[in-house]
């Protein structure tokens, strides 16, 4: 199954930097990257630790701000908009997904997956049904009125795709989401995320430094050296390993 | 984040650190406890001596006399006077007077101090002692609530109340008077009837007429006898223009149809020449609200007569009180104000617990309002939660201090009072007041919150 992109870039990063200040030094994290992400693509920033490619996502994803340089997300410059706009590009176009998976301790799974719809103040009659088609979507709706602690990694981590799902983000960004998992609940994880694309049309950014798992499921492998841009590669292999690999992960 | 999930996610995080928020709370509800028992002692004790101010009948009550004066100076003026009397002379003060008094606006009733000496008769005994007229409403001022026996059956019954000194004078044993009868042996002011014209006149009436110039009064004496009903310990008094001075007590109406002389008579008869219409030596009018003695006071001032009321009295109590709370609210904010410094540590140590919490909802789309308000919310919530506990904790010390205290003064053969008191005023504004500590101690911790970095939140473990 292949994945329609369009002509026009979802994402625009241009000349993008994030530097650190450590005393007198100053670190440069991400280094003067330009890179173009349409729509419906899964791409992969791949790299070794300290590649920059986390503090790349975050910049991305709006969570920090570019030292210099500009990302246009659907027009808008995500360096230049104000920390409330900014707050609702989160919100609003936005899913992200932790290595840690991140779902708050306290919360039943349906309340964290419910968190978001809070947040954008969407009414509670209509909150419940979103909840529950979310849960559906990444096959966990019997276990809603658990607890993080009762989940397993897996179980927590297709969790924290619900949450990042139900808010119908147009981007979803997973930093490092198979890191805390063993390699057959990584690959599922993979599986969902690719599965998830294919049925929403969504774009997917995920940072990894397992090149295997990257090569089986992103359409596209963008790799980081030093805080800068080192390849920028096409993977025509994905589509073939997806089609497979989701067909036997479907219940 | 609307204001339902954001109370709903306080409270949620305030249960989760049961304990911790607990604590704090209950620190909130001890400062609140203490201001409200400082101030409920404070209106309490001011409630209660209001209330046997209000109930002398002093603070509520204009006094008022004759401009006539008890001297025999006739109509010549005071010094104060001097010029509204040459205008004007000065008006008797009588039945038509007291009439006009208690048409005036806010005025409860008006009616006559009538004090006059009489002979008890009882057992064959004479007792010389003095004799008061009790108006009806009397007997809600308080002054009997601990009579022995009751009250008088009506306004016009022919009873009477004994002061127990007096009491003791006709029987040691006090409480076997109730139900006895006594005569009272008093001078009555005597009207002749008026002449028939058509009766030939003998030669008494004849030298009459020219003593009197066709008028006249004439003091006989008289007898009444009244059933006694009661026995009071102290005297329902208290002071100027008040119930005192009496030892026994008598219905006004039933005063007012013995028609005893008063010491003004002889002096009133002579300045009217020769009129026999009565008049009284005082009147009390009595106000709705202590607040209207003034207006009252200026009215009937311009009637033309002498007024006097205790109201700069009540004042000055108001303001001692006033000092008096302020002290206490500030003793009782202290402990308050310590408690605000729990709430600000536990939700400091609240953002370093849930850092990555605050990172989490930053990434899921909270802005630095939404961070900011969810963290005020909660100290909000712990204010309210310790406001409420502190009311009743704050009720419950007052009710305590009420309970011994009327334990203490029943021992030692006193009425048990109230000394602290809760109006809704003082537990809505102590609840209030929780909130608005709480919050105040709630703005630093919000704010380092709110101006938390996502991206090092996210990565703090």
């Amino acid at each position: 199954m292949t994945t329609p992109t369009s002509d026009q870039p979802l994402i625009q990063a241009l000349n993008v930097a994030r530097h650190y200040q450590l005393g007198d030094s100053t670190i440069p994290a991400v280094n003067d990257i330009s890179l173009e992400i349409r729509t419906g693509e899964f791409v992969a920033l791949l790299g070794s630790s300290g590649s920059g490619k986390s503090t790349f996502l975050n910049l991305l994803a709006g969570l920090d701000r570019p030292t210099s340089g500009a990302i246009h997300v659907r027009g808008r410059n995500l360096a230049a908009i104000d920390p409330v706009e900014l707050a609702r590009y989160r919100r609003d176009t936005v899913g992200m997904v932790f290595q840690s998976f991140n779902l708050l301790p306290r919360m039943t799974l349906a309340e964290n997956v419910e968190l978001p719809l809070r947040l954008a103040e969407v009414d509670r009659a209509g909150r419940a049904g979103r909840v529950q088609s979310a849960l559906e979507h990444v096959r966990l709706a019997a276990r809603s009125r658990h607890r993080p602690a009762e989940l397993s990694g897996g179980e927590q981590q297709r969790g924290a795709i619900a949450r990042a799902l139900v808010n119908r983000p147009s981007i979803l960004f997973a930093d490092e989401p198979t890191g805390n998992l063993d390699s057959v609940n990584g690959e599922q994880i993979l599986l969902l995320l690719r599965e998830i694309q294919a049925d929403l049309n969504m774009t997917i950014i995920m940072v990894t430094h397992e090149r295997p798992l990257a090569e089986q499921f992103a359409s596209r492998i963008v790799t980081l050296g030093d805080g800068k841009l080192k390849s920028d590669t096409a993977n025509a292999a994905a589509s073939v390993h997806t089609s497979t690999a989701t067909n036997e992960a479907r219940p | 984040m609307k204001t339902r999930d954001l109370t709903e996610l306080a409270f949620r995080n305030l249960r989760e650190a049961i304990l911790r928020n607990s604590l704090t709370t209950l620190g909130v509800a001890v400062g609140v406890a203490s201001l409200v028992a400082m101030l409920s002692l404070g209106v309490g004790l001011q409630t209660l001596a209001s209330q046997k101010l209000n109930k002398s009948g002093l603070f509520d009550a204009v006094f008022v006399s004759s401009k006539r004066g008890m001297r025999g100076d006739g109509d010549r003026p005071r010094r104060n006077d001097e010029k509204s009397a040459k205008s004007e002379p000065a008006k008797p003060l009588d039945e038509a007077a007291r009439l006009e008094f208690e048409k005036l606006p806010n005025v409860t009733e008006a009616y006559a101090q009538i004090r006059f000496l009489t002979e008890v008769r009882f057992n064959g005994g004479s007792f010389s002692t003095n004799v008061l007229g009790m108006p009806d409403s009397a007997r809600n001022t308080g002054s009997f609530d601990a009579i022995t026996g009751k009250y008088f059956s009506s306004p016009t019954a022919d009873e009477a109340i004994l002061q127990s000194e007096f009491a003791k004078e006709l029987n040691p044993q006090t409480a076997q008077l109730v139900g006895q009868e006594i005569t009272l042996r008093y001078a009555q002011r005597h009207e002749p009837p008026p002449a028939d014209p058509n009766k030939p006149k003998d030669i008494d009436d004849e030298l009459d007429d020219m003593m009197s110039g066709g008028g006249g009064i004439s003091i006989v004496s008289h007898d009444k006898k009244l059933r006694i009903v009661g026995i009071i310990d102290t005297d329902p008094s208290a002071g100027v223009g008040g119930f005192g001075g009496g030892r026994v007590f008598i219905p006004l109406k039933t005063v007012q149809e013995m028609h005893p002389a008063q010491g003004g008579d002889v002096g009133e008869f002579v300045r009217a020449g020769g009129s026999a219409k009565p008049t009284y030596m005082a009147l009390t009018v009595r106000a709705k609200s202590p607040k209207n003695v003034l207006a009252i006071e200026e009215a009937i001032k311009k009637m033309g007569f002498n007024t006097f009321s205790l109201l700069d009295a009540t004042r000055s109590l108001r303001l001692v009180f006033t000092v008096f709370d302020l002290f206490l609210g500030l003793f009782g904010s202290l402990a308050l104000t310590v408690a605000s410094l729990g709430i600000i540590n536990t939700l400091v140590m609240a953002i370093l617990e849930r850092r990555r919490e605050i990172g989490v909802l930053k990434a899921l789309g909270a802005t630095d309002r939404d961070v900011r308000s969810l963290f005020f919310a909660e100290a909000g919530a712990m204010g309210l939660v310790g406001g409420i506990c502190g009311v009743v904790i704050g009720w419950l010390i007052g009710a305590a201090l009420t309970w011994g205290t009327t334990l203490y003064l029943k021992r030692q053969d006193l009425p048990g009072v109230k000394i602290s008191y809760v109006p809704w005023w003082l537990a809505a504004g102590a609840i209030a007041f929780a909130v608005i500590v709480s919050l105040v101690a709630g703005l630093y911790p919000a704010a380092r919150a709110a101006k938390l970095n996502p991206v090092e939140a996210l990565r703090y473990e």
